[in-house]
């Protein structure tokens, strides 16, 4: 995996960037053509589709991108009611629960309506979980992120 | 789960816990090891300040605000806007992961082109080529069409995603400067119907309520919209009207079960194309029970009965085409009574609609008293559903219908609320007017004062901009695959992955010897591979911009980040492309005879440096922000191109605020008038446009009445039969934008959803001998491809009835689908097809 070096000038980089996206590009170019995340088959012909991988359920946390970030769901939510009458996440991620779950509690910021009051339990607005937390599959991704978190940012920042 | 297991995980957790601590002490990341250098923590304000700058979400209409915060060149983080009115610090999982939708690792950095031993040539490899290379082959083969065809064989595809002033550069660039009205938004997929629908009803496009209706309303009624999924911070708001308020009820109305039917007080699954059927119930359920608002009808509405049997959209030669009484006038319409429209609903009785429908009696009663009854706010929301669909104009119509027999409209919390799908579909597509058919302000190309006015602002010579509407976006594809469009240019879109019927219509167009292919995009999608040259495109906040949401909010944003390597927006690759036209070869002698002085000038000159566009000088700039286009052309273009678009709706129920004003502000809903927004139109009190003492004013048509449109149910244009014996519905889900090529770039979005699947009823799987994770091959009369079968999970069709996203580039579903549209808004109908399921 190519990590963008920031420290080492903007100048160096974007034109390691370009070197990177244009050996990617030409072996793509001359093999199975530049759409990187259509699989091999030609753009007529038909790919066979990946096998459905389960999802990831080590309850293991990923470290987050950023602080905002919402969290993935590090476990299965298959199967997992949430509507009107009864919210699943809840029964572990409730203030209320977490003693028993050891799960996270929810966020403060989900306490809070919309003008920023502090309501006596989770806002309804922030009642469908999956609408920001998702579960990830097992799965490797077609293409990789060269997004640079903060952290390391500051780092490649320190050592210049 | 129950107790008991919660708490073996919990103790399974505490194990994986130490394992992983253990791990991680000798497997600490370089940014741990730094920290520990000193306090664990980096506390130096140098440092860790970070430069917060707000910016529309890139995604869908809904126009969420986003804080963006930046550092040393990089996107950095990103969440939601705590003071944004549409979303108050919330996004949805798309809008909290858009910082790393630009760091995708295959963003194209160089024009490329396809060459064979050093020249073009359709059928060789992609080559890296300079700006200048790429602009002379694409400059020679647009002057080539121009010179032997004229300007009916050149095109233009672009998206309402493009900014406002793209939109707006682009649009004048194809229709006077080139003067070919070959220019159409993906928005034509995607809202034409919605246009169809306000242009019919109220002669003015857009909605009069706004999302604050969502805080009033009694009841919710969803038509054909997965808010949950598709607008999920609305749907929040839903949500949290719902539950905070117990009165409050929700309807949902779909074909087929998904995530808003988790909280539905009245869930329907209704039979493909029944809804125009349930529509005409519920107008005379309302007419029967004696709950029409006569003093408003008597006022404000006027009835037509409109054309039926309009054919679907296909080519002329297709049967169902050719047997249509009215295709050739699919949106004419006469007078008629309240009393005829009355006998002709009076049909649509509660025994029909559900014999049709198949929606149980009491559910529909139900429905229909949400709208009967004087004292409940009924919000309606819909979006593909109604728009994609062959009659996608008449359910726009029919919805109205509704609010208009009951008055239920223009006030908080009344509100038939089309929502879009693209972050600026209205603010661009619309508005802007890059329609083939319109001009800024919803004017129109076939009216010659509608041209003279547009003229008069563009100071061009009257006859300027050609009269016939141009083609529409199915309408390119076919005249690509006939050699009819040969050379065409598409911006911010992925079309070949987004078009129906790929096999026949779209593919072949675009791999047409005869034809030149321009891909203008940030990474290789499929429709870059199917394209003779690629140019790689600054996206979101590598450029300055303006977005316009839903409810007539308009957003702009600075360029915070550069694009990388030789990306360029798509502003400055139109700019710049008219720098290589010189006006006497576009424009014939007798129409550069009215204007002599434009004689020897390029359309850079005559279209961007007018004394308008340019008329504002680079010191206007917010201080503190990059502008790559304005250093460029040597002016601030993007406030010269909206000042001049907005002067197309000032005074004309079209207000926008000055340019300046909108980088202070979280949006503001248009028509602004005397520096105040407008929230509710059409009513009196709120909208400055409505006369004094009238109330209510649908200024849009000339006697200052809304429509009511008498339309029958029609069948569909392709229903399942004994060979291919399902419906195909497509669409999109949650975690991916359209296409995918930003979100299946964000390895957590991925992973959320990493494949398309057939959703399919698990005893049809069964029939079909198929098992959940099965490879089935999903096949219509048009082409094939192959799924994985899914038979749980966010989406539960009912039996006969198939589920098929669309995002996935390996699964090109677009393959199977029919290029069937609504005849007067010529949108396709994305949502019904037939299929057939086999094993692979």
């Amino acid at each position: 995996m190519l990590r963008l070096p920031m420290a080492a000038g903007s100048l160096l980089a974007a034109a390691l960037l370009i070197a990177a996206s244009l050996s990617v590009l030409t072996a793509q170019v001359s093999a199975d053509g530049i759409a990187t995340l259509r699989g091999p088959a030609e753009l007529t012909g038909q790919n066979e589709p990946p096998r459905m991988m389960p999802f990831v359920n080590n309850d293991i946390r990923a470290t987050r991108n950023y602080p905002e970030q919402p969290p993935v769901i590090p476990h299965n939510t298959d199967g997992y009611i949430v509507d009107f009458n009864s919210n699943k996440c809840l029964s572990c991620h409730a203030r209320s629960r977490t003693g028993d779950s050891q799960a996270p509690m929810v966020s403060i910021t989900h306490f809070m309506d919309r003008d920023g009051q502090f309501l006596a339990s989770v806002s309804p607005r922030r009642y469908f979980c999956n609408q920001c937390h998702v579960s990830q599959r097992d799965v490797k991704p077609l293409v990789g992120n060269d997004f640079v978190d903060i952290d390391t940012l500051l780092l490649n920042r320190a050592k210049k | 789960m129950t107790r008991e297991t919660d708490i073996s995980r919990r103790d399974a957790i505490k194990i994986k816990a130490a394992a992983l601590a253990a791990t991680a002490a000798g497997l600490s990341s370089a940014g741990l090891t730094a920290a520990a250098d000193a306090a664990n923590l980096v506390t130096d304000a140098n440092e860790t300040e970070l430069k917060w700058s707000k910016a529309p979400c890139r995604f869908c209409g809904t126009g969420c605000s986003v804080m963006v915060a930046t550092k040393d060149e990089r996107v950095v983080a990103t969440h939601g806007d705590a003071l944004s009115e549409v979303n108050r610090g919330l996004n949805c999982v798309k809008g909290y992961f858009l910082s790393k939708i630009l760091y995708g690792r295959d963003r194209l950095t160089q024009p490329l082109l396809r060459k064979t031993n050093g020249v073009y040539d359709k059928n060789g490899e992609f080559t890296p080529v300079s700006w200048d290379e790429a602009f002379d082959v694409m400059a020679e083969k647009f002057k080539k069409a121009l010179k032997e065809k004229g300007p009916t064989a050149i095109g233009m595809f672009g998206s309402g995603q493009w900014t406002v002033w793209e939109g707006y550069a682009a649009s004048k660039l194809m229709k006077a400067g080139f003067r070919s009205n070959n220019i159409d938004p993906n928005a034509r997929h995607c809202m034409a119907s919605a246009v169809g629908g306000f242009m019919r009803t109220f002669g003015i496009d857009e909605p009069m309520g706004c999302y604050d209706d969502m805080e009033h309303a009694d009841a919710f009624v969803l038509w054909g919209s997965n808010m949950a999924e598709m607008h999920p911070i609305l749907w929040t708001r839903v949500t949290d009207r719902r539950l905070s308020a117990p009165h409050v009820k929700v309807a949902v109305l779909s074909t087929y079960e998904h995530r808003c039917f988790d909280l539905a007080d009245i869930p329907m699954v209704f039979t493909p194309q029944t809804d125009l059927a349930i529509l005409n119930y519920i107008a005379n359920h309302i007419i029967q029970t004696g709950r029409v608002n006569k003093d408003f009808v008597g006022k404000h509405v006027n009835f037509r009965r409109g054309n039926d049997d309009i054919g679907y959209g296909l080519r002329p030669e297709h049967p169902r085409e050719k047997d249509a009484k009215n295709r050739l006038e699919p949106n004419g319409s006469s007078e008629m009574s309240f009393e005829e429209f009355a006998a002709f609903v009076k049909d649509y009785t509660l025994d029909k609609a559900h014999e049709l429908s198949g929606v149980p009696k009491n559910r529909l009663e139900a429905l229909a008293e949400l709208y009967a009854d004087p004292d409940t706010k009924v919000t309606s929301f819909w979006t593909m559903g109604f728009n994609q669909h062959t009659r996608g104009v008449w359910c726009n119509n029919l919805i109205y219908n509704i609010h208009l027999l009951t008055g239920k409209i223009s006030e908080p919390g009344n509100s038939p609320f089309s929502l879009t799908g693209q972050p600026s579909a209205c603010g661009t597509a619309r508005e802007v007017g890059t329609f083939s058919h319109r001009l800024p302000a919803d004017l129109l190309v076939a009216r010659k004062e509608h041209r003279d006015f547009a003229e008069g602002i563009w100071k061009l010579p009257e006859g300027t901009i050609p009269p016939k509407p141009g083609a529409h976006a199915v309408l390119q594809n076919r005249l690509l695959r006939d050699g009819k469009i040969n050379a065409y240019w598409i911006q911010v879109n992925n079309n070949l992955q987004a078009a129906a019927n790929m096999n026949e219509e779209t593919y072949p167009g675009y791999r047409n010897p005869d034809n030149f292919i321009v891909v203008s995009d940030a990474y290789p999608t499929v429709t870059a591979e199917a394209a003779d040259l690629i140019l790689p495109t600054a996206m979101w906040v590598e450029k300055e911009g303006a977005y316009g949401n839903a409810e007539r909010r308009t957003q702009f944003w600075h360029e915070l980040v550069p694009a990388p390597g030789e990306s360029r927006s798509d502003l400055w690759q139109l700019v710049e492309f008219s720098k290589r036209f010189k006006i006497e070869e576009v424009w014939p002698e007798d129409l550069l005879a009215k204007m002599p002085e434009y004689r020897g000038k390029t359309l850079y000159d005559v279209l961007y440096r007018n004394g308008q566009v340019d008329a504002f000088p680079t010191s206007e700039i917010t201080a503190g922000y990059a502008n790559h286009e304005a250093e460029d052309f040597g002016f601030y273009i993007q406030k010269g191109l909206f000042e001049e678009y907005a002067s197309f709706g000032r005074g004309h129920g079209h207000d926008l605020a000055p340019f300046d004003v909108y980088h202070e502000v979280r949006g503001l809903r248009w028509p602004v008038v005397d520096g105040k927004e407008t929230k509710w139109r059409f009513r009196e009190g709120s909208d400055p446009y409505v006369t004094a003492g009238s109330e209510v004013e649908f200024y849009g048509h000339k006697d200052g009445r809304a429509r009511i449109f008498a339309l029958p149910y029609e069948p569909a244009a392709e229903s399942p039969d004994e060979e291919y014996d399902f419906w195909l519905c497509t669409g999109r889900v949650l975690e991916h934008w359209h296409s995918g090529s930003m979100t299946q770039r964000v390895p957590e979005l991925f992973r959320a959803f990493p494949d398309a699947v057939c959703f399919i009823h698990p005893e049809d799987a069964k029939k079909q001998g198929l098992r959940r994770g099965d490879a089935v091959r999903i096949m219509s009369r048009r082409g094939e491809i192959q799924s994985r079968v899914e038979t749980r999970g966010r989406n539960r069709p009912p039996r006969g009835l198939v589920f098929v996203p669309w995002f996935d580039a390996s699964q090109l579903i677009n393959k199977v689908t029919l290029d069937a549209t609504d005849p007067i808004s010529k949108q396709t109908d994305y949502k019904k097809c037939a299929v057939k399921l086999v094993k692979a």
